[in-house]
């Protein structure tokens, strides 16, 4: 039994060092990750992505894609929102008040 | 080192009451050449002619009396100098008729974003039963049973026929010319000192600062194709944007519109409700009337009555010098 828990513990553990915290910037009306404007992410089931918002006004990140549904509402320059991803799919998102902000995920 | 030139100007500069960050460079202000035009409608001669009999034709409404043209009256800022709309059968409609002025660098089409492409945009209110009420299979019949217009879209669309693709296409090719031309502010964004008033000057400094308005009429176009609640007063509140993504922040949000030739474009807002812009000015100063559902970005400026001057000051250096001016077209028969 203790052999058991300890190995659920490890299992646990090790499941969330994998999943990955993506940081995605809301700058200059696009979404940028490293320096550069991202179009589309691939992500592990499990990983996150936190969006900062880096522009003198606000964003408003949501999807309503098949898959699953947010609305982050929203949020002024230097707050951030997180999002986790749990199921394997695809999904858009955008700033609702900027619609030219658009980027897909694949979650794997 | 700073030269004495250097110095001499920045002395002016200050004595003028202008800061030395209002005449740094402001290229993206500028204008490209010519709107954008996808792959598969390459803007040419024989597209914009065929769109421009189109647009100015009012056969392309069940009553034959209404075309594109009388909404977006070339001779009122391409829209109709009215609060809302009229449309089929002197009805009146909910929102008022944006200028097509520049829309062709938009990347939403209609208050609401609705449409993506000017192409898509063009055939709507056709079709609509509010405005030109058309059954599009019955207008296809009509304007292939004229000799002019089958010489027109065998020139523009080789082998592609009168069809709602081609009609569409045909329209947004023309509304992608239907642009504003070089302002005084275009003129002083490129180095002519002279070219608009101190008060204009200070007006670009408000309203790149204490006044906010960059944060949506941002760029070249002066708008962010972006979709905001300004808190106006209406008894029955328009939806707008929230029609076509349930977001909350949607709610009575509308498209940014652009500021260029924006004094031929009155009455202004998504509803007409101001008839000039001092009073949009004192709108924004407001902060808005209405909070629920108020965008974010709105907040009261808490403007001097010099301020909203030189606002306005500045808002008139966007106006085409010429404006764009247009021959009617004879209609094919």
């Amino acid at each position: 039994m203790k052999k058991l828990t300890l190995l659920l513990s490890l299992l646990l553990i090790s499941t969330s060092v994998m999943a990955a915290e993506h940081v995605v910037l809301q700058k200059g009306k696009a979404f940028v990750e490293n320096d550069s404007v991202v179009e589309s992410l691939t992500l592990a089931v499990g990983d996150s992505i936190r969006f900062v918002n880096e522009d003198p006004f606000f964003h408003n990140i949501f999807s309503l894609s098949d898959l699953s549904t947010f609305d982050l509402g929203s949020f002024p320059q230097g707050d951030s929102r997180t999002v986790t991803f749990d199921e394997a799919g695809s999904m858009e998102i955008e700033c609702a008040i900027h619609p030219e902000m658009y980027m897909e995920v694949t979650i794997q | 080192m700073v030269s004495m030139k250097n110095l001499f100007c920045i002395a002016i500069m200050a004595m003028l009451g202008v800061s030395s960050s209002a005449v740094a460079d402001k290229s993206d202000y500028l204008m490209p050449e010519m709107a954008p035009a996808p792959k598969d409608n390459q803007t040419t001669t024989e597209r914009v002619q065929l769109g421009k009999a189109l647009f100015f034709d009012p056969r392309l409404s069940s009553s034959n009396w209404i075309s594109c043209a009388t909404c977006h009256n070339p001779a009122l800022g391409w829209s109709d100098g009215l609060a809302t709309a009229i449309g089929h059968g002197m009805h009146e409609l909910a929102r008022a008729t944006p200028t097509i002025l520049n829309t062709g660098f938009n990347k939403f089409q209609f208050w609401d974003g609705r449409a993506r492409t000017l192409e898509e945009q063009a055939v709507g209110p056709i079709q609509d039963a509010g405005e030109m009420n058309q059954n599009m299979g019955e207008l296809i019949g009509e304007l292939s049973a004229i000799d002019g217009y089958k010489l027109l879209f065998e020139a523009a669309y080789p082998g592609e026929g009168i069809s709602e693709e081609t009609i569409g296409k045909a329209l947004a090719a023309f509304q992608r010319t239907v642009v504003t031309t070089e302002s005084t502010f275009d003129l002083w964004v490129k180095g002519d000192e002279g070219a608009i008033s101190t008060a204009a000057k200070r007006g670009f400094e408000l309203f790149e600062g204490k006044g906010r308005c960059v944060i949506c009429h941002s760029g070249f176009n002066f708008n962010d194709n972006g979709f905001h609640n300004l808190g106006l007063k209406e008894e029955v509140p328009d939806m707008g944007r929230y029609n076509v993504r349930k977001v909350a922040v949607l709610r009575g949000a509308f498209k940014t519109p652009t500021l260029r030739d924006v004094t031929l474009t009155a009455p202004y807002m998504h509803n007409g409700m101001y008839a000039t812009l001092e009073e949009v000015i004192e709108h924004y100063d407001r902060g808005g009337d209405v909070e629920e559902h108020l965008s974010p970005n709105m907040e009261s400026l808490n403007l001097t009555k010099q301020e909203k001057i030189d606002l306005l000051a500045f808002m008139r250096s966007l106006d085409s010098i010429k404006p764009l001016e247009t021959i009617i077209p004879h209609l094919p028969q």
